[in-house]
């Protein structure tokens, strides 16, 4: 497709967005399988493979767990890797991410979330990523087309930082964002090259005269020391998640956190949610503050490694809090992310109320009418200062 | 074709030392394959008795470059390798005149079963790799369980030998017909007790344009229930009973390399393996029978298409 600026402004979906900034990123290697609602990334890259517009060695695998597998190759190979997949996809490749981060290889992977079967459905929620949430993989989610866009970038930074070396998923919503069309801005080609700059992998397979071995068996001996390394080095990607985002801010103008706050910091009642949701509550806690009322919006863009500490210094002076969850863990104590947000406020000395609230789920429609509905009862509940309903299911 | 003597001056790339059982055959084959190779190689290996008998860290006896990552992805695996490989070349990240190799190593279980996709995946796209199954007819590192490559009437753990059922029922899997249907450029069955035949086979592998595939017989002591000392002439005898056919297909035409002047009944086979045992008692003739029928009708069918193109 060919991409031509207004103003320094253009239309794309989310998934042309991805697919370009893969084009600019010009990987190594990618090795990918297609699956709605991701598909296009794939189709995409594949034009501009097949139009001569990058150089990477492009493979159609013929499964998605083959996919992960090429990419773990390529990438102990000492190449600079990418995929994208969604749901089913993902779901197939979970024994290889776990290998993939074990092995502490910088692989940047799109999801395009979409729920996962039985139903079958096709459409946008976040059981697949949040499914993967323990297998080492950083996990940052993206509100918008822009931010999608600009979080690719940003991950071949964080993957490949010597400080981390582990892989890393950008998920946006499927559909809602791979979908829909947004007016946003591209960064030029020279500009993204001296973001990212080269990778240079530390003990490539391909440097024959120094041969090392990947994916050796280990014992009870060793097998615990190696999953430490790996949890100090997932926790240290939390620091790097800020210096680039803050880079990428004085680069480019758009500067990115661990976490989105809004209108948060003088607020009583507080909705935590993930992605382009985020967007929708936002038109919410506008509509309320009109109406004068002290509603606010934490959006954890960072959800691998979890920045607990600094989620629980931003919610600590709120009251009420609705955590909503696009996934179910069921019959876990609440959604995923109300799990480590509710578990994040426990050290407070005032802990805010905290309920569960699971919507969304397989693609239903999440409106302005429903956020103001979860701020309705926070904000009883911040009066009150009882929860009726801990736990229950939204947009029904 | 290297000599003995030129094979045996080449860098021994796979040390001992390692954790594989007396009698196994697999390292005698592993390491003539990479004398073979002469040159830089890179190899992945499906999780099973070679990755583990190999690798228990912090050991290694791989002095190559080497990955094991899973079960059933070998060929996925050595995809990636090979695809970087060849986007360094384009990007000049590796000289010109640098060539390396690529070897994938499973199991029959690794192969024939839950690797077949990824396996299949792999040749029809292409890749330049050899991928090599030894074939010891079991899952033997999770303790023989029956895989599609157990003859048929074997006990294994899963296919026990017991009151009523007499070991495994069905005929085994012909992986190798399988994959010469995916028209690649050379593909070949061989043993580890004709080096000669073996090493020729890895040679012509490794300089195939394109994916090439060797299955390679490969005695295990421990699941054939065979004295380790006779592993050797267990993979003899496999091939003098055409249980084991010789052969290759070269740009589409298969040839038989090896014909037994005398071919051996396979209770001659069967009777060095106490996996077998009850199969030459009087009552398990009629599976005796069967077994024999099915060799004969598949040798005769092999030396039909000698010669020709398949
Ligand atoms: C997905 C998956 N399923 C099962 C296993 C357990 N497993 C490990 S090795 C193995 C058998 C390997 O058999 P084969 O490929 O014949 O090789 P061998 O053990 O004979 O060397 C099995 C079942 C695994 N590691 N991964």
């Amino acid at each position: 497709m060919a991409i031509t600026m207004i103003k320094g402004q253009v239309g794309l979906t989310g998934n042309s967005a991805i697919a370009y900034a893969m084009k600019q990123i010009n990987p190594d290697v990618c090795a990918a399988y297609p699956i709605t609602p991701s598909t296009q990334v794939v189709e995409e890259f594949s034009s501009y493979v097949a139009d001569g517009k990058v150089d990477t060695e492009f493979i159609t695998v013929e499964s998605e767990h083959s996919a992960m597998s090429a990419c773990i190759g390529a990438s102990a190979a000492g190449a600079r890797v990418m995929t994208a997949t969604s749901s089913q996809g993902l779901a197939l490749m979970w024994e290889m991410l776990y290998i993939a981060s074990g092995m502490r290889l910088p692989i940047v992977l799109t999801d395009v979330n979409r729920a996962l079967s039985a139903p079958i459905n096709i459409h946008c929620d976040h059981s697949d990523s949040m499914g993967a949430r323990d297998s080492g993989w950083i996990q940052i989610y993206s509100e918008t087309v822009q931010e999608a866009y600009d979080n690719l970038f940003q991950a071949v930074r964080i993957a490949e930082n010597e400080k981390v070396l582990l892989p890393v998923m950008v998920c946006l919503d499927g559909f809602i964002t791979s979908h829909a069309i947004e007016n946003i801005s591209l960064i030029v080609d020279d500009d993204i090259k001296q973001f990212i700059g080269e990778y240079k992998a530390q003990h490539p397979l391909l440097d024959t005269d120094h041969p090392v071995t990947y994916g050796a068996m280990t014992l009870p001996d060793t097998y615990i020391e190696f999953k430490r390394q790996q949890s100090e080095a997932i926790a240290r990607a939390k620091d790097v998640v800020s210096e680039i985002g803050k880079e990428f801010g004085n680069r480019f103008g758009r500067e990115y956190g661990l976490m989105e706050k809004y209108k948060l910091d003088d607020a009583e009642a507080a909705i935590v949610i993930l992605s382009s949701a985020a967007g929708t509550t936002k038109v919410a806690v506008d509509e309320l503050r009109k109406a004068g009322k002290k509603v606010g919006i934490l959006r954890p863009r960072l959800f691998r490694p979890f920045p607990f500490e600094e989620i629980a210094g931003a919610l600590k002076n709120v009251k009420a809090v609705a955590v909503l969850d696009r996934a179910d863990s069921m019959s876990g104590f609440g959604g995923p992310l109300f799990n480590e947000i509710r578990s994040a406020l426990y050290e407070l000395e005032k802990r805010p109320k905290v309920v569960s609230r699971i919507f969304g789920l397989g693609g239903r429609d999440y409106m302005v009418k429903d956020a103001v509905q979860v701020f309705d009862e926070l904000l009883g509940i911040f009066k009150t200062g009882k929860i009726e309903t801990l736990m229950k299911y939204i947009t029904l | 074709m290297a000599t003995l003597k030129e094979l045996s001056k080449r860098d021994e790339l796979f040390s001992g030392g390692h954790r594989l059982c007396s009698g196994c055959g697999i390292p005698p084959i592993v390491r003539l394959v990479l004398r073979a190779a002469n040159g830089p190689v890179v190899a992945t290996t499906a999780t099973g008795c070679l990755e583990v008998g190999t690798t228990i860290y912090p050991y290694t006896a791989w002095r190559i470059p080497w990955i094991h990552s899973a079960f059933e992805n070998a060929a996925a695996t050595i995809s990636g390798i090979e695809t970087a490989y060849r986007a360094f070349k384009k990007r000049g990240k590796i000289p010109q005149d640098k060539k390396i190799k690529f070897i994938a190593f499973g199991g029959d279980g690794g192969t024939y079963d839950i690797g077949l996709q990824a396996l299949s995946g792999a040749l029809e796209r292409g890749h330049n790799f050899l991928y090599l199954c030894y074939d010891n007819g079991a899952y033997m590192n999770t303790g023989i369980q029956r895989s599609g490559a157990t003859p048929f009437g074997a006990a294994t753990t899963t296919s026990p030998a017991g009151d009523i059922i007499p070991g495994k029922r069905e005929t085994r899997k012909d992986l190798t017909r399988i994959v010469v249907a995916h028209n690649i450029s050379y593909v070949a069955q061989a043993s580890p007790h004709n080096w000669a035949d073996l090493s020729k086979k890895a040679e012509k592998a490794l300089q195939a344009d394109g994916p090439s595939f060797l299955n390679v017989i490969s005695p295990c002591p421990l699941g054939w229930y065979s004295k380790p000392e006779e592993s050797i002439e267990a993979a003899k005898v496999a091939v003098d009973t055409c249980y084991w056919v010789l052969y290759e297909v070269e740009s589409g035409v298969l040839k038989i390399n090896y014909k037994p002047k005398e071919k051996k009944p396979i209770s001659e086979w069967l009777k060095m393996q106490a996996r077998f045992k009850h199969l030459l008692k009087p009552e398990n003739k009629e599976s005796l029978d069967k077994l024999q029928k099915s060799i004969d009708a598949e040798w005769e069918r092999l030396l039909g298409l000698d010669g020709k193109f398949v």
